[in-house]
């Protein structure tokens, strides 16, 4: 298996790890950087990181486990993440999740994360995106959206597709 | 001098040392620190103040010779504090009592120092309440496979269920299901679904072992304990985890569907498997032993033992034990002609022309006899060390687990096995016409068949057979330590008794018994009848065991100074 880390993320992490007293205190920041730059964290990834950290890999398996941000599969171009924490939940995202998986072509039962066949969109519930008073709320990649109406969702899938 | 003086007027408050708090009404005094798991002094907890007063608290995630999680919740207890006025004075009742501030909320007895005056309430009907709660919500998701789990009957979930279990579930949602019969390592099989998340497991591996393997992965109810993919479960004490785990997730691949822990026999003795000697205990039914599990002795092993040593008893059940006591001709098969037959060889022999390699297998008991044999014969003895990997833990890299006891009664040499040698030389030369050996196979260590051959007399005691049983002229069948009482003296001169949990096979004996009717025969004067008094004589004959009594011994040993006069 080739997994290389290049040079400038590299130099980059290591950076990162010098803000901590301790090394290990870094995982998460490292993990987010392999993963912003990789798409998913690979069990090479896993072990890249425990081996920089001076850990076990099943130190850094819990991680990538426990928090959902996390992810170690890979994901569409554009990744839906709709809020479906208290707020949200009564500000309609479950309707806003059945609307956008509805349109996208997918089962808005499944378990977990999903991804159109073309990979363009995956769509997945997240929870609180700390915007609850605007409720509903979700963020494609980078980008946040408030108050999602269903006309909202629409636009916004139509930007993305177009 | 001056700062005597000093020291005098400006005199430190003395050190509280001691707490006083109530547990459910009772006063106890507790030490204000109390060891961890390190043996580092840190605030005395709830749990320890219970415990003094007898009140035990029910708890899964707690382990005195672990770090504390405080993860279960199980052990919540109520509380109060004594009230204090604006002037930090304690308020008092009108009859001169403390006034109590009952905290509104519980907390973990595991990880909460006592503070003075504090109240502790152990059964009330809030605490029982909690402790109905927690126990419901861990059995959500628990299979309740009680009937073929090898935890039923020393199950902690099991226990606490009687106490605080409801007899009908409430929960109509479907189980979140885990991974089963998870092949965690070489020695241990995980249920996931069975585990209660308290990470003893965990804690035990990564901080008492050093080998950080396990954790959990997933969150919520999905949280699961795992290794790596990839990464087996493989340490010198992998085992211990299925003792600690407080139900039946981690199980011994071993003993696993074996038996019915409940018909269990368990037999207080001492590990032989090296020269630490952990205290354990020999789970045995119908005369056939089932398991080994440790016996907690804070000055030898803990409440732990290694992998290797639990499960070394698989030979005590092999079918070519060696049976049959065996005299020089065919005839001669039962015990008082083959040891009638030996006498008469023994006798006569002139000093010198007999040679013993003992074992550091045997009880010390044996070596005593074995030792006054070789006065009466003038012969010499030596024993032959077993040298293995040790760990910085507790396992020893001398795999006898009576050195020092050979070496304290005279019958190694210096060091152990350096006569061999002069015995092969002796035998050679045609000066000694006897050997005799005990658990060994001298074949392998510089004697021969050839050598052997030209003896006059090979006298062989084992319990399995080897090259050198099969060339013996006489054969005495001996016992597994499990099969017979005795003490053994542990790498630090430890003093500790095993005690008989088997019957050994056919017509094989206790090496002690036979060793002194030997000795009667040859010598007419009758050894000591019991351990006990075998004990006791070599104890006030020898002086490296200081005059110890057998009954002193106790469960747990007494250590010796193992060099008298330094
Ligand atoms: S496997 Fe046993 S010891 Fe380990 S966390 Fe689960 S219940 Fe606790
Ligand atoms: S509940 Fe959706 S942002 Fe907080
Ligand atoms: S025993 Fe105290 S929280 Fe588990």
């Amino acid at each position: 298996m080739t997994f290389a880390v290049p040079a400038n993320l590299e130099a980059e992490i290591d950076e990162l790890v010098s803000h901590y007293p301790q090394k290990r205190s870094a995982s998460l920041m490292v993990l987010h950087a392999l993963q912003d730059h990789f798409g998913y964290l690979t069990p090479a990834a896993m072990e890249w990181t425990a081996a920089k950290l001076g850990l076990q890999p099943i130190n850094v398996l819990e991680l990538v486990t426990f928090y959902p941000m996390f992810r170690q599969q890979p994901v569409g171009r554009f990744h839906l993440k709709i809020c479906r924490t208290l707020s949200c939940a009564l500000g309609g995202s479950h309707e806003l999740h059945r609307q956008l998986c509805a349109k996208l072509g997918l089962d808005a039962h499944a378990h977990g994360a999903q991804t159109t066949k073309d990979g363009r969109f995956t769509v997945e519930f997240v929870e609180c995106l700390a915007s609850c008073g605007t409720a509903p709320v979700m963020m494609v990649n980078d980008d946040f959206y408030e108050g999602v109406t269903p006309q909202k969702a629409d636009e916004i899938i139509g930007k993305y597709t177009s | 001098m001056s700062e005597a003086a000093t020291a005098k007027v400006f005199k430190p408050a003395p050190p509280v040392d001691r707490i006083t708090v109530k547990v459910d009404g009772q006063v106890v005094v507790v030490p204000k620190l109390s060891p961890d798991w390190q043996g580092k002094l840190v605030p005395t907890t709830m749990i320890q103040a219970c415990e003094a007063a007898g009140v035990t608290i029910p708890h899964y995630c707690y382990h005195p010779q672990l770090p504390v999680a405080g993860n279960c919740r199980m052990c919540l207890v109520e509380f109060g504090t004594p009230a204090l006025g604006p002037d930090r004075k304690p308020v008092t009742n009108p009859d001169g009592s403390a006034v109590i501030n009952k905290s509104p909320r519980p907390a973990i007895a595991c990880a909460t120092p006592v503070s003075p005056g504090m109240e502790i309430y152990a059964n009330t009907p809030g605490v029982k309440a909690m402790r109905q709660g927690v126990l419901e919500f861990l059995l959500i998701n628990h299979p309740l496979d009680c009937p073929i789990c090898d935890q039923a009957g020393e199950c902690k979930l099991q226990e606490y269920s009687v106490e605080y279990g409801q007899s009908a579930t409430r929960f109509v949602e479907a189980k979140v299901h885990k991974p089963k019969a998870v092949d965690l390592g070489p020695r241990i099989m995980l249920d996931d679904e069975r585990c209660i998340l308290c990470t003893r497991c965990i804690r035990f591996t990564r901080d008492f072992v050093g080998d950080d393997a396990l954790g959990i992965v997933n969150r919520g109810s999905y949280n699961t304990i795992a290794t790596y993919p990839g990464h087996k479960f493989d340490n010198n004490y992998t085992l211990n985890t299925v003792d600690l785990c407080p139900v039946g997730a981690l199980t011994s691949k071993d003993f696993r569907f074996e038996m019915r822990v409940w018909f269990l026999r368990e037999t207080k003795s001492v590990c032989p498997s090296c020269g630490t000697g952990c205290n354990l205990l020999i789970g045995s039914r119908e005369n056939r032993i089932y398991r080994y599990t440790p016996r907690d002795n804070p000055a030898v092993n803990g409440p732990w033992m290694c992998d290797a040593g639990r499960l070394d008893y698989k030979w005590i059940a092999r079918d070519d034990r060696l049976k049959d006591a065996r005299g020089s001709r065919p005839e001669v098969r039962t015990w008082r002609d083959v040891l009638a037959e030996l006498a008469g060889r023994l006798r006569p022999a002139t000093a010198g022309s007999v040679a013993i390699v003992a074992s550091a297998r045997l009880t010390n008991e044996e070596l005593y006899l074995i030792r006054k044999l070789a006065q009466r014969l003038g012969a010499a003895t030596d024993t032959i060390p077993h040298l293995g990997d040790g760990d910085r833990l507790l396992v020893n890299a001398d795999k006898n687990p009576n050195t020092a006891g050979a070496r304290l009664l005279g019958i190694s040499a210096k060091p152990a096995g350096a006569n061999l040698n002069d015995f092969a030389a002796g035998i050679r030369d045609g000066l000694i016409k006897t050997l005799i050996v005990f658990r060994e196979d001298v074949t392998r260590f510089g004697l021969g068949a050839d050598l052997l051959g030209r003896l006059d007399t090979l006298v062989a005691s084992n319990v399995l057979p080897n090259e050198t049983t099969k060339l013996a002229h006489f054969v005495l069948p001996g016992c597994a330590p499990a099969e017979k009482r005795g003490s053994f003296t542990n790498i630090h001169g430890r003093v500790q008794r095993i005690t008989k949990a088997v019957e050994p096979p056919g017509d094989a004996r206790p090496e002690w018994e036979f060793l002194g009717e030997l000795l009667e025969l040859i010598t007419d004067r009758r050894a000591p009848a019991t351990i006990e008094g075998l004990f006791n004589q070599m104890a006030g004959e020898v002086p490296a065991f200081h005059g110890l009594r057998w009954a002193a011994l106790g469960d747990s040993g007494v250590t010796m100074p193992l060099e008298p006069g330094k």
